[in-house]
């Protein structure tokens, strides 16, 4: 079975049917791309795996477990973690402290021993810090650690946000456009983290991405979305030379 | 914990200093008060300030760490102002200890108005930015309002509650029974167990409990929803219960606040004044004129605005009629401060000037945060 199995998925804003009819398998371990023109209902599609909004048809399943109509919270909890198009870090605060807060579910200890400082608040925090740094190392951000988020460089930022989408322990994590404005070199290095991150944490990545070079560099299979419909679905390098693919991009 | 102060991760020394100068300010109170200079004036202001220093504290919690403006922070200090006063007047024939019974009034105060913070905060929190200002300032008002029809009396039957009207509470007055909270008239009789000792030891302790609580899990999951909601939520954060943490935690507070104001006047009663949006505002521009997110800040801001209007009461008719257009002034020439980024930088020049080599510091906080 597929680790996410997305069935009929879609959603209408009105009358404007932003998704419609999406059917996805992800397997496991996989690296699945997720490309289409700007206003294909990409990101629409993310919103809809992470909860912010609610299908009006289809399901949508993790591990067999049926997740639609769940909160964010939850649907998180769950197992799916993501980023954003445009970067949303916890601006004011730490770069450890980003991770921290990823880590928020991982770590528990009451808000009666936060404030109180009992033994389990010094246990808790210490593995946090532990592994949050661990997380930073694997993204090279560990010299920053105690700098502010917002006054990261803007590729660091994206880093950040990948780094802090798997203190959650996902099981699948969803990458909205992790390669938009950076210069080539970046998305080298963004290609060698994601794969890294994969083979290191066994990790099911869903991403959206415009850079063809990185989709055809790092995904093994890829989902074409035009109009909120599949206009094509298969191996990457297949997909990217179907003539009707070519023509969504690109025109007649 | 407090080894020394350089041992400490960067966040913990700032928490430490401004503990330290509310220590220091206390001696400097205590040493002034034993020499025998300090006029009746000045003595009259110590208990207030304490309690507005913890109300702004607490409402720096909402405003500074969770984001939202809330203006309905003086609804629970009237919750736990009237329900400790209300505890002190029903006990102070049975417990004769007064220590121990404003101890039980204060923890009663602030239960009880960290209730309300969660009743009001269930549908207040849905909502966000001016909608959530103007919906706690309604339910700040309906607090102080309600306080205002409320009829509580005790006989030996137990106590009766009525609304509208003294007569409804069938008070048997033959064995001894009587009228404690009297609608409009409120509560007379309330045991003055308040003192600047007592004020000091709960500003401490509002200090560290939101210091510790800021600087924890729970704290982190709220200033991340400031930072971004949606990302937050996104990390499996339940946005609406750190909300309601966060406001009943600064509630509880304010209810601490309001069993020490009930207990240092001789007669209680809810006015604009005291518990309404007056209040609230007040508090308010303690808090951003102090600085959103900073406890130290709002510790400064309220004793300098609180006491200095007071203070400039007693000099002669000439300052004493522009008492509080300097007062207006002194509050733009602070807000201009605080939102001047020219002033700001020269201000970290100084600091950095003084801290020298900054960047020759930043690998060892690193370590540091690593508690």
């Amino acid at each position: 079975m597929a680790l996410l199995e997305v069935k009929n998925l879609g959603i209408s804003f009105g009358g404007l049917r932003a998704v419609d009819g999406l059917n996805l398998q992800i397997e496991k371990g996989t690296l699945y791309g997720l490309i289409g023109p700007n206003g294909a209902g990409k990101t629409t599609v993310f919103n809809l795996l992470t909860g912010v909004y609610k299908p009006t048809i289809g399901t949508f399943a993790l591990d067999g477990e049926v997740l639609n109509g769940k909160s964010q919270a939850q649907i998180n909890h769950k197992g799916i973690a993501r980023t954003f198009q445009n970067i949303r870090l916890f601006s004011k605060m730490s770069v450890l402290d980003n991770v921290k807060v990823g880590l928020h579910n991982n770590c528990k200890y009451s808000a009666f021993a936060g404030v109180f400082r009992l033994p389990s608040y010094f246990k808790q925090e210490k593995a946090m810090n532990k592994e949050a740094m661990e997380i930073l190392k694997v993204f090279d951000l560990d010299k920053e650690a105690s700098v502010t988020a917002e006054n990261l460089p803007y590729g660091k930022q994206r880093k950040l946000e990948i780094a802090r989408a798997l203190a959650t322990h996902p099981k699948l994590l969803l990458l909205d456009e992790p390669a938009a404005g950076m210069n080539p070199n970046e998305t080298e290095e963004l290609m060698q983290t994601i794969r890294f991150v994969r083979d290191e944490f066994d990790m099911t990545i869903l991403l959206i991405e415009h850079d063809m070079r990185l989709v055809s560099g790092i995904c093994e299979q890829l989902t074409v979305l035009n109009f909120g419909m599949e206009l094509a679905k298969g191996e990457t390098s297949a997909v990217l030379n179907n003539p009707e693919v070519i023509t969504a991009y690109l025109g007649e | 914990m407090k080894k020394s102060v350089s041992n400490l991760n960067p966040l913990t020394k700032k928490n430490f200093i401004t503990l330290l100068i509310c220590v220091v300010i206390f001696a400097a109170v205590q040493f002034w008060q034993a020499s025998g200079s300090m006029g009746s004036l000045y003595q009259g202001l110590l208990v207030p300030i304490c309690i507005y220093v913890i109300m702004a504290v607490s409402l720096n919690l909402v405003v500074g760490y969770l984001g939202e403006l809330s203006l309905g922070h003086a609804g629970f200090m009237c919750v736990g102002a009237y329900t400790s006063s209300l505890f002190s007047i029903m006990t102070q024939s049975t417990i004769s200890n007064s220590l121990l019974r404003f101890a039980i009034a204060i923890l009663i105060g602030g239960i009880f108005a960290a209730i309300f913070g969660v009743i009001v905060g269930i549908p207040v929190l849905r909502l966000r930015g001016d909608y959530l200002a103007i919906v706690t300032l309604a339910f700040g008002e309906i607090i102080k309002n309600l306080m205002n029809v409320l009829y509580v009396g005790v006989d030996n039957n137990g106590i009766h509650i009525a609304i509208e009207d003294s007569t409804k509470l069938n008070i048997d007055y033959t064995n001894g029974g009587k009228i404690i909270l009297n609608g409009p008239q409120g509560i007379t009789g309330t045991p003055r167990d308040s003192n600047f000792i007592i004020g000091f030891i709960l500003v401490m302790i509002t200090l560290i409990v939101i210091m510790n609580f800021v600087n924890s899990r729970t704290g982190r999951a709220i200033t991340a929803i400031r930072d971004n909601r949606i990302a937050a939520a996104s990390v499996g954060i339940n946005v609406t219960k750190y909300k309601l943490i966060a406001f009943a935690l600064a509630a509880f507070f304010a209810g601490v606040a309001g069993a020490l104001y009930s207990h240092n006047t001789a007669s209680l009663s809810a006015t604009t004044k005291n518990f309404g949006y007056m209040m609230s505002i007040m508090v308010l521009v303690y808090v951003v004129l102090g600085g959103m997110a900073s406890l130290r800040g709002s510790v400064i801001a309220t004793i300098i605005l609180y006491a200095l209007p007071e203070v400039l009461r007693q000099f002669n008719d000439d300052i004493n009629n522009y008492r509080m257009l300097i007062y207006a002034i002194i509050l733009i020439v602070m807000m201009l401060i605080n939102n001047n980024d020219t002033i700001k930088n020269k201000l970290n020049q100084f600091k950095n000037n003084k801290n020298k080599s900054p960047k020759g510091k930043e690998p060892e906080t690193v370590k540091e945060a690593e508690v």
